[in-house]
């Protein structure tokens, strides 16, 4: 027997009776497929342990087999609550690499769909958040919004979820006016809908005690642990990559940056709530300016983008030019680069290493829940079981981008 | 002289021979280190007033096979709320060497170190837990090495004998084809091809 070890005795061990519970993958709580390995003291937690990859499905593998126009899809099964602004992040870091120029009919249309993302991904948070905490009403009225939001995604690109609409040099298909219109009138019976659900919820007495002084993060804590996105406006820090290191068009747009002043749930939870009401802003800023641009949505005569149909009919280098584009695709200069745009849930990355042909060597997708859920087991210390769904809730993590 | 050679400037004179060389490409500054002093280069680079990379953004492999033994890029990507800038540290590593890992310096580094050591393989020493991250439990080799198949080695199915998901060998009733569209004309072997030649 070493000496230096002493062996707990009999009362120590008596007094010290944690025990490992399984939180998932298949509780409604852990927002997918989730396995938090907790180590209880009594109902207190002690450690967290998440165990991630059970959605992982190798898509930076995958990519490196595809070509750029092929390997655009897979970003918006990463985080699917708001897909387009994945595909954003991967159209900004060909187009930095490749030299592409946007038309900017076609940079208002992304922010346009950003924004909606940002909705949509937002209304998620927060009436998920709010059943996590025992709510069922808010997200039933969340998502009826939700659909009509899916159902603009739809008209622009055939699809509600996986959308595929973004493509490097701008978007695959212009949007009708009568879209916009619609858009337009989402905007204004939106927020109504938004302070029913803050009536409901925000002064909530059960809400407020399950979600106020809970998973409080300092500023300190938003640098120690990488957080980024609303995890570290809720604590005080006026940072979004919109305003910071502006792209696309937001440095024309005027939007306010909520921010908390404790880091708890409830401080989140109310960020969130008012980024809403600044993305309603933006999406009718970005339809006015929509009536009043008409133009291309992709770059004409360019390599990264298909002919007009038209051309195809008369001109023979149109149609080399399109078969060449969907089989060989565009070669991408060699060279690096890391580009970041301010998803819903935080800054998304995507690094991107491309070696002059028209694959990726390497594409490095930086998730901002990553880093977030990693910091699950020092938020959680010490908190009661009940307030690891709370801080899960507002964490605001989908599995799909974690996993990758 | 743009800004980020300055600051690249900056840093190459205060950390002496741990920085190999310094570029900017695209609007980045791109760092390259030697290995063994990544620790004492991003803690530098977090204190020093004048970069404040107070934020760990992403930490991954590349893989280059070729570059044998050294294949492994390790590359860290810091971020500066306070300035406004972001920074790129490359380092250099081989599949036996371990690169000292950065958990003291930025926690969060944890799991991104992780996730290298599960996808390429890479060593770090110093981390407190290094496990796998994303793949299975029991999973067997380095899934993001250029060498590894895209479909991998084992499949799994439900075993209604035994009553549990057993591994397998990957079977395919078709083999994968990788299609090589560099030149849609030559690269591409249809099925049938052979059969022309002879």
């Amino acid at each position: 027997m070493a000496d230096n070890l002493t062996a707990p005795s009999p009362a120590e061990l008596e007094d010290k009776r944690t025990f490992t519970i399984n939180f998932g993958p298949q509780h409604p709580a852990a927002h997918g497929v989730l396995r938090l390995v907790l180590e209880m003291d009594g109902e207190v937690v002690e450690r967290v342990d998440p165990h991630i990859g059970l959605l992982h499905r190798g898509t930076e593998k995958l990519i490196e087999y595809k070509t750029y126009l092929q390997a655009m899809p897979y970003f918006d099964r990463l985080d699917y609550v708001a897909p387009m602004n994945q595909e954003h992040a991967f159209c900004l870091a060909i187009e930095k690499l490749a030299g592409v120029e946007v038309p900017r009919r076609a940079k208002i249309i992304r922010v346009l769909f950003n924004e909606i993302g940002r909705l949509l991904n937002h209304i998620m948070n927060i009436t998920t958040q709010a059943m996590d905490v025992g709510a069922l009403t808010p997200i039933t009225w969340g998502f009826e919004e939700r659909e009509k939001l899916m159902v603009f995604y739809e008209r622009a690109s055939g699809s509600r979820m996986h959308a595929a609409y973004f493509r490097p040099g701008g978007v695959h298909q212009d949007i009708t006016p009568q879209l916009i219109d619609d858009i337009d009138e989402f905007c204004r019976h939106f927020p109504k809908v938004m302070d029913d659900i803050e009536g409901l919820i925000t002064d909530n007495r059960i809400f407020k005690q399950r979600n106020v002084d809970i998973g409080i993060v300092t500023q300190e804590d938003c640098f120690k642990w990488g957080f980024s996105g609303v995890m570290v406006r809720g604590s005080g820090l006026a940072w979004d990559l919109r305003r910071a290191q502006p792209y696309e068009i937001y440095d024309e747009l005027e939007f306010k940056i909520p921010v908390g002043k404790n880091g708890d749930c409830w401080d989140r939870y109310l960020c969130r709530m008012e980024e809403m009401k600044e993305s309603t802003k933006i999406i009718q800023q970005c339809t006015a300016l929509l009536r009043k641009t008409p133009g291309p949505v992709l770059p004409e005569k360019s390599k990264v983008a298909p002919p007009r149909r038209a051309e195809m009919k008369r001109s023979m280098e149109a149609l080399i030019h399109h078969f060449k584009l969907y089989t060989e695709g565009f070669h991408v200069p060699a060279g690096e680069i890391y580009a970041a745009v301010e998803a819903p849930k935080g800054e998304f990355g995507v690094y991107l290493v491309a070696d002059g042909t028209n694959r990726p060597y390497r594409c490095k997708i930086r998730a901002p829940a990553f880093p977030h859920l990693a910091a699950m087991d020092y938020l959680c210390k010490g908190h009661m079981l009940a307030d690891v769904s709370a801080v899960l809730g507002s964490l605001d993590i989908v599995f799909g981008e974690i996993d990758r | 002289m743009s800004a980020l050679d300055d600051h690249g400037a900056h840093i190459a004179s205060a950390l002496g021979r741990a920085i190999v060389s310094y570029t900017v490409t695209h609007g980045e500054l791109t760092l390259h280190a030697e290995a063994s002093d990544i620790v004492q280069v991003i803690t530098f680079l977090r204190d020093d007033r004048r970069m404040q990379m107070t934020t760990l953004i992403d930490i991954c492999g590349v893989d280059f096979p070729d570059r044998a033994p050294k294949r492994f890029d390790v590359v860290y990507h810091l971020l500066s709320m306070r300035k406004n800038m972001r920074v790129r540290v490359k380092v250099q590593a081989d599949d036996e060497t371990p690169v000292p890992s950065i958990t003291g310096v930025h926690p969060c580094a944890d799991w991104y170190e992780r996730e290298a050591f599960d996808m390429y393989g890479i060593l770090f020493s110093g981390h407190p837990d290094l496990r796998r991250l994303l793949t299975d439990y029991g999973f067997e080799g380095f899934p993001l090495r250029k060498e590894f198949p895209l479909t991998g080695h084992v499949e799994v199915r439900y075993d209604p004998e035994q009553q549990r998901v057993v591994y397998e060998p990957v079977k395919l009733t078709q083999a994968y084809r990788n299609f090589d569209f560099l030149s849609p004309w030559e690269g591409m072997t249809l099925p049938g091809d052979e059969k022309a030649k002879s």
